[in-house]
């Protein structure tokens, strides 16, 4: 039965001030309420996730003077997933002199979007991003350089300039590292208290604000409550819903989740992005997939053979029998399409029975000509550590033979909703990094994750937090009642996993979800997958609460317990996304409905009926839809073109 | 292929642990080592025993979350690679194998191959960093860095944390780890203000977490899945000497 949903009242962002774009951000910040320096120290602020976001937010509230509570579940705040981004990040520096503007990045990263996104948002991140550089080099982030010594530059999908900064294929753990020893410096002047290894399992809302949150110790397995004036979740994106994908292990919704049920909006949720070059699937007991930067369409040129079913080795397939297909559909931008677009195009030669290697599920991407052109010492400086990465985990030498990509689950642009100033829809409910939805409406450009990261947590949020803790006078007492609450909650959701002693793991179930969503929620989809998804969805996961063995207790270190809640919360968003899925007829970015495409198969929009964000409010009835639309001043919508 | 497996098993510090022997039928040669254990994982589980707890998240050898010593090499005998990244394919059919968490008395044992290494975070705090607060630094340009210190920097910068070193060093040191920050903020222009006190203050933390001297072994380089040079600990002494002298 597909779950029954209902249209509530449309939802508007009040925060960002009108007037000229390009002053918005400053007059907020100049309306922006201050908290005079006495008054920091005594408020406490709970940032949740320490990667780009949540590690630089924590770090820079710190300095302010706030009272900081971090967490994170790994088991140092340095492990956060951001330490796993490649290829780089993008700022409108125009260091280049090609060209580049805030204005530039503003309108590609709008356009890239697809019109899904709040123009406001955007232009403040292309503003920002230009401040993010500066900081990471005076914290000694080790960018490329060039021979002159200033920072080295190269360009990426989705863009004509080059404007992103990388430390060779390393670039998210060279940034986080630098806001992970930013955070450890204010942790050291006792500005804020680290707890790792701590899952956050519930928000503690009262008097109508998030007041806290509660804990489960991984180590001790100990149920805790943490009381703050605000809570900031920064905990990532919900892409391992499809059980693989190149997120690391721990991965979850789980935080986000329990917000959303707590009355923050989910907004986008079916906005997904499959990444055009990943390593495809060996087998069965595939746990994860790996991402090849993209940053190789640089250099590396994506091919499968004309003829279907041609199983002969990639060096014995001459040049004329092969199809250089994105260089043939999209002459202008060739090899560095955006992320969709080449996804699909990889997802389609494969449907027509030209995919190479295993069960016909990748194409290859073929440095021969660049390592012709530049030598292979120079290929080897560029992408050396990604040559090694992909050799380790195939087998294969990509130096001698091509290597082999398919597209898989990225990144998600959906989730929580947020205003200008990052706040939910629960008052001191902030969203800040890929948990909001905000700047990258349905297809995110390649190295702008990192950039929304930082520039959200260095810049925006301490100012806007601020604002709301201004008036913290207020808020009055947490209701223990509320506190109380929130803890039986998630005790007896520890006590009900642990007490079914089924027959089947929790990985199992996680599994068979991933598989469902790829296959009917995935790349492509349709009225009739997603309902067959909605339909399938409430069955697996009666199964599963009915039927999954988590074994030991809830005291100690149980790690098949805190994946099987995971899992539990994923049923609930994957049907959500379906449902978000279903509703939006059109296509858009990372959105693609079969339904909905022009002659050349392309995605087609549709402004007329869906120029909005889709925000949905949890309700035991039911989903309720309430409607964002949006206004484009400066950008003018047109069909997306790449050719 | 099939495997016997030997595996550290302990629960929680006080337990005294012991090896455990299990057999795993059916290895792909292109599975990961971890996903080898996830296997034996999901049978134990339905098997109503208790799953094998290692540390893992992002399974592509950067976060530096995943290790043990495997075979009595940390992260296994092959060369710069975490245990994440290695793969069954350079396992022989028959063989068998033990697994082990990280010996050493700064990184006490939670569960199984599970360690305490935040001893790693404070030995940061005390100076792996370059005094910042958001907002006040100048144009990244202003100061151009010559590329191949820049580079120099970068090779240390790769560091992932993992414990691998102090893993494989006789003596426990946690040398190599501190001594690759001290390297990479030693080399770059940002980094020179606070550079002796830094060099000081992490090396003294180093010590008092209980880490053992460096003899120069060099079993750290040679376990580091990223390469560490034993070159970064000489730097380390002279920085350190540096301010000591002072
Ligand atoms: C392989 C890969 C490569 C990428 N490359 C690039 C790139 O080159 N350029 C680019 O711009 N973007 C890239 N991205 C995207 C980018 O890395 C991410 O979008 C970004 O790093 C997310 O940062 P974040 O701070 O929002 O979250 P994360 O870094 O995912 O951090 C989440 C934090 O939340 C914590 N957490 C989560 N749930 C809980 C919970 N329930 N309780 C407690 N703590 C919790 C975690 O411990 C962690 O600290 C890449 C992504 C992947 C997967
Ligand atoms: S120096 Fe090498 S072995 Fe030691 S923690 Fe760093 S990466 Fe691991
Ligand atoms: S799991 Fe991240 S390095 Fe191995």
């Amino acid at each position: 039965m597909t779950l029954s949903w209902t249209v509530g009242e449309p939802i508007k962002d009040t925060k960002a001030p009108s007037g000229p774009i390009e002053e918005r951000w400053d007059t907020r910040r100049f309306q922006a309420k201050l908290v005079n320096p006495a008054n920091k120290r005594k408020l406490t602020v709970i940032v949740v996730g320490t990667g780009l976001a949540g590690g630089s937010a924590a770090a820079t509230l710190g300095e302010l003077g706030y009272k900081v509570k971090s967490f994170c579940y790994q088991d140092s705040p340095r492990r956060a997933h951001s330490i796993a981004a490649q290829g780089g990040i993008n700022a409108a520096k125009n260091y280049r002199g090609d060209g580049d503007s805030v204005y530039r990045l503003f309108y590609d990263t709008v356009k890239g979007g697809d019109f899904r996104a709040r123009e406001s948002n955007v232009y403040r991140l292309a503003q920002v991003s230009v401040n993010i550089i500066d900081q990471a080099v005076a914290q000694g982030v080790p960018f490329a350089r060039e021979y002159g010594g200033l920072l080295d530059t190269r360009s990426f999908g989705g863009a004509q300039v080059s404007r992103t900064f990388y430390a060779r294929g390393q670039t998210g753990q060279q940034l986080l590292l630098g806001a992970y020893q930013a955070l450890e410096r204010q942790i050291a002047a006792g500005t804020v208290e680290m707890h790792t290894r701590h899952e956050m399992l519930e928000v503690i809302v009262s008097g109508g604000r998030a007041r806290g949150i509660v804990v489960r110790d991984l180590v001790t397995g100990e149920i805790e409550k943490h009381l703050a004036d605000a809570v900031v979740l920064a905990t990532g994106g919900y892409g391992n819903v499809f059980f693989l994908s190149t997120n690391a292990k721990g991965c979850n919704t789980t935080a986000i989740w329990r917000a959303h049920q707590k009355g923050a909006m989910f907004a986008n949720p079916c906005y997904t992005q499959i990444h055009p070059t990943c390593i495809p699937v060996s087998g069965e007991y595939q746990s994860k997939l790996t991402l090849m930067s993209e940053s190789l369409r640089n250099d590396g040129r994506v091919w499968v053979p004309q003829r279907t079913g041609d199983d002969r080795t990639p060096a014995d397939i001459p040049e004329d029998e092969r199809d250089y297909y994105l260089e043939r559909i999209y002459p202008a931008f060739g090899n560095l399409v955006p992320r969709d677009i080449a996804s699909r195009a990889a997802k389609n030669v494969c449907d027509e029975g030209r995919g190479v290697g295993p069960g016909g599920l990748g194409v290859y991407l073929d440095f021969a000509d660049a390592i012709a052109r530049l030598g292979r010492d120079a290929v080897e400086k560029k992408y050396g550590n990604l040559f090694e990465m992909y050799e380790r985990i195939t087998g294969e030498n990509p130096y001698e033979t091509p290597m082999r990509i398919y597209p898989a689950v990225h990144y998600t642009m959906g989730g929580l909703w947020v205003d200008y100033d990052l706040q939910s829809t629960v008052p001191g409910l902030f969203v800040i990094g890929e948990a909001n939805f905000s700047d990258h409406g349905a297809n995110r450009l390649g190295a702008s994750a990192l950039m929304q990261g930082l520039a959200d947590g260095y810049f925006v949020l301490p100012t806007t937090v601020g604002d709301y803790l201004a008036g913290s006078k207020t808020f009055g007492d947490v209701d223990q009642a509320d506190v109380a609450a929130a803890e039986a909650a998630v005790q007896q959701k520890i006590e009900r996993l642990l007490s079914v002693d089924g027959t089947r793991t929790a990985d199992s179930f996680h599994r068979e979800l991933g598989r469902l969503m790829w296959d009917y929620c995935g790349m492509e989809r349709t009225d009739e997958s997603l309902r067959k998804a909605l339909e399938r969805i409430p069955e697996l996961r009666e199964e599963f609460w009915n039927n999954v063995k988590v074994p030991g207790e809830g005291e100690g270190l149980n790690q098949a317990l805190e994946r099987a809640g995971r899992v539990a919360d994923f049923f609930d968003l994957a049907e959500l996304m379906c449902l978000d899925a279903l509703h939006r007829t059109e296509s858009c970015g990372g959105h693609f409905r079969a339904e909905s495409q022009d002659e050349d198969g392309e995605a087609l929009r549709d402004d007329e009926h869906f120029a909005y964000v889709a925000a949905w409010e949890w309700s035991p009835e039911g989903p309720v839809l309430h409607k964002e639309e949006l206004e484009y001043e400066y950008v003018k919508m047109t069909q997306r073109s790449y050719k | 292929m099939n495997l016997t497996l030997k595996i550290w098993r302990q629960n929680g510090s006080s337990d005294r642990g012991r090896m455990v022997t299990y057999e795993v039928q059916d290895v792909s040669p292109d599975m990961s080592f971890l996903e080898m254990l996830d296997v034996l994982n999901e049978r134990l589980i339905l098997e109503g025993d208790d799953p094998v707890a290692f540390d893992h998240d992002c399974r592509e050898g950067i976060c530096g979350m995943c290790g043990m010593v495997i075979n009595g090499v940390a992260h296994g005998e092959q060369r710069a690679t975490t245990t994440c990244q290695l793969h069954m394919r350079h396992f022989e059919d028959g063989a068998t194998v033990t697994i082990e968490p990280w010996r050493a008395a700064p990184f006490p044992v939670v569960k199984d191959l599970v360690v305490d290494r935040s001893a790693f975070d404070r030995i940061i705090q005390a100076g792996g960093f370059i005094s910042v607060p958001a907002g006040s630094a100048p144009d990244a340009h202003a100061v151009p860095v010559p590329k191949d210190d820049a580079d120099a920097a970068f090779d240390a910068a790769t560091c992932i944390g993992c414990g691998a070193c102090v893993a494989a060093c006789p003596n426990g040191s946690a040398s190599l780890f501190t001594a690759a920050k001290i390297t990479h903020l030693g080399l770059l222009p940002q980094g020179q203000p606070e550079r002796a006190s830094r060099a000081k203050a992490m090396v003294e933390q180093m010590d008092a977490e209980g880490f053992g001297g460096c003899t120069n072994t060099g079993e750290c380089t040679a376990v580091c899945p990223k390469g560490i040079p034993l070159d970064a600990i000489a730097r380390m002494n002279a920085d350190y000497i540096k301010t000591a002298a002072k």
